[in-house]
């Protein structure tokens, strides 16, 4: 069968889906006691955007020769990977409840070997837009039409072999791979910023033109509110309509808020991991699915 | 004689003309590691990816995924070193089938020096769960195993010598991953174990032995990993001393895997085990022969050794005086 592009869901159903996938975040790494908070949450619209209005898939066959990939290169996201997975079929959102924990298929960084829909294993960072890459050229040679969606943090581009890729792709002229950087500005504790800090973080990457950079290595940047889903599809569409024309890769700087939706997680690099208390776990409820529109 | 890097590119090329999922990923060095015999004969099947041993691996795995058998060309050290990471995860982790051609392996590299000489590769992909570790002791070896890795449904880890040896098998060789061989029978008094291009040399020391009044078996192991283990036991079974000599660090390469072998036997009557190869401690440039001697891996020197491992005083006629780094470390 052919695979098409999905039927786009309305901007309230995203929402819905996206606070959802918020709340299985933290209450599942709640009750693991163990697990990362802030990059899944500023990365879940990206992802829900993706899954359910772009990637041409199919989760009864997950491994469908022609279907798009996605990499998810931050795999110590890999809970919002999985939630999305399992809103979207692959597997039952109760299996959400094993993560982390023995004999499971969903392990604390994404495993190709165990989970379906999962493309490719990560959790070294900076990996993932390389495997993207070989992917990307694999589909080229094949004369397959798969587009090939790698998301990276802002701050995994401290990794080197980022930009080995980074370089090499506009040679092999991919333009059916398309990076996703979630641009949220803060990594795991970064560089205190002195008597100026409001005890968060600046920015890994405060200091660089990011746009200029990507543009220089010859990608073609899209700079976009990764929390406005307008945006993110007129994003994606453009990377998509660069497939088998550009003879460019294209980037996407996702500029978006760490820990979103949740108050006490929003905007701070001290949830980029953490299990929150039952009273707090009452409060992001509360704010994800209690309370209708949160923003 | 012919030298593996050589059999390499041409037995590839082969392989490409045969089964077109079957590329090679070069980082730059293809005129070195002879993956340019690919390059100009079948450009197609030739993926430059520039000099990015990490990139290098990344694209070879997502090739993989997407139904083509990557190779990959560079020079060992910087597969085994650089790009450790990637091999672990996108590689070894995933069961990737791809073929990581460490090209100009252990100390005999041209002259390039320790930044260049991998002394420590059998170390760590032995450790690497799921890796095959194979070290080719000739030409036809080298082809037997390149036809054999390219039909493997997993990762192979192979090392290419850049310069010829005496071939010890004939062009009909035909390779059976674990197998060991022997080389020369006979050993009763010691049994000389190696790898890689090493045991040519090595069947060239037992000669010198021989003349000496000393029968030495050679027992030759291509595959590191997986091993025979029991056939090895049986192979260097009857006789008081083993000497193992490696082109590489005694620690975790072939003389640590004959180490584990014995030890986990636990036969009260094994044999005395001594290892020969690069002590801990790094060489340095120099041509071939020089180095082959200071480090201890001349057919010359690991004779010398082998003498010294069996008690035999130092034979008036030595004439080596250098005081080795390299050696047999008791």
């Amino acid at each position: 069968m052919n695979l098409t592009p999905p039927q786009r869901p309305s901007t309230d159903e995203l929402r819905l889906l996206a606070d959802t996938g918020r709340w299985n975040v933290i209450s599942t790494v709640a009750a693991s006691k163990a697990g990362h908070i802030g990059g899944p949450l500023s990365a879940m619209d990206l992802l829900v955007a993706l899954y359910f209005g772009q990637l041409r898939i199919d989760p009864a066959q997950p491994r469908h020769p022609e279907r798009d990939r996605f990499i998810l290169s931050k795999g110590h996201n890999a809970i919002a990977l999985y939630t999305v997975l399992a809103q979207r079929g692959y597997f039952p959102e109760s299996e959400l409840a094993s993560f982390d924990h023995g004999d499971s298929r969903l392990q604390g960084h994404p495993d190709m070997k165990l989970t379906p829909g999962v493309d490719a294993s990560t959790g070294s960072l900076g990996q993932g837009l390389s495997a993207g890459a070989g992917m990307a050229l694999g589909a080229k040679r094949r004369g397959l039409d798969a587009h090939t969606w790698v998301m990276l943090g802002d701050g995994e581009l401290g990794e080197g072999m980022v930009w080995e890729t980074v370089l090499s792709a506009p040679r092999f002229g991919l333009d059916n791979l398309t990076a996703i950087v979630d641009v949220n500005g803060l990594q795991q504790y970064g560089w205190p910023a002195g008597e100026s800090d409001r005890f968060d973080r600046s920015e890994p990457l405060g200091h660089v033109d990011l746009g200029a950079v990507f543009t220089g290595f010859g990608w073609t940047v899209h700079d976009i509110d990764g929390h406005d889903f307008t945006a993110i599809f007129d994003a994606f569409d453009a990377a998509e309509a660069a497939r088998n024309h550009a003879g460019r890769p294209s980037v996407i700087l996702a500029r978006t808020a760490k820990g979103r939706g949740v108050s006490f997680t929003e905007g701070t690099y001290t949830w980029h991991n953490g299990v929150a208390t039952e009273e707090q776990l009452r409060t992001a409820k509360a704010e994800l699915l209690e309370k209708g529109e949160v923003r | 004689m012919t030298a593996q890097r050589k059999v390499w590119g041409d037995t590839l090329l082969e392989l490409t003309r045969e089964d077109d999922r079957v590329v090679v990923l070069d980082a730059d060095l293809a005129t070195s590691t002879m993956a340019v015999t690919v390059a100009e004969g079948n450009p197609e099947a030739f993926i430059q990816v520039g000099i990015a041993e990490q990139n290098l691996v990344g694209m070879a795995f997502g090739l993989s995924t997407m139904g083509y058998r990557p190779w990959l060309s560079t020079f060992g050290v910087f597969l085994t070193h650089r790009a450790l990471d990637q091999i672990r995860m996108l590689v070894s982790q995933t069961g990737a089938p791809v073929r990581i051609a460490a090209a100009y392996a252990g100390l005999l590299n041209g002259s390039s020096g320790k930044t260049h000489q991998d002394i420590e590769d059998l170390a760590i992909m032995r450790a690497m769960p799921g890796m095959t570790v194979l070290a080719p002791a000739d030409e036809h070896e080298a082809r037997a195993i390149t036809r054999w890795a390219a039909e493997h449904d997993g990762p192979v880890y192979i090392r290419y010598a850049r310069d010829a040896v005496a071939p010890v098998f004939d062009a009909d060789y035909v390779f059976h991953p674990g197998a060991v061989h022997r080389l020369r029978d006979g050993g009763g008094d010691v049994t000389l174990v190696s790898t890689g291009v090493q045991s040519s040399r090595v069947v060239e020391a037992a000669e010198l032995l021989a003349a000496r009044g000393v029968d030495a078996r050679v027992v030759h192991v291509p595959s590191l990993k997986p091993v025979d283990g029991d056939a090895l036991l049986a192979a260097i079974s009857g006789v008081g001393t083993v000497v193992t000599v490696e082109d590489h660090s005694v620690i975790n390469g072939l003389g640590g895997l004959v180490a584990e072998l014995i030890a986990e036997r636990g036969d009260p009557d094994a044999p005395r085990l001594h290892r020969v190869g690069l002590a801990d401690g790094w060489s340095e440039s120099a041509p071939n022969a020089f180095l082959l001697d200071r480090y201890g891996l001349s057919a010359e020197r690991v004779a010398e050794q082998v003498l010294e491992a069996l008690g035999h005083s130092p034979s008036p006629s030595a004439t080596v005086t250098v005081t080795a780094p390299g050696g047999t470390v008791g």
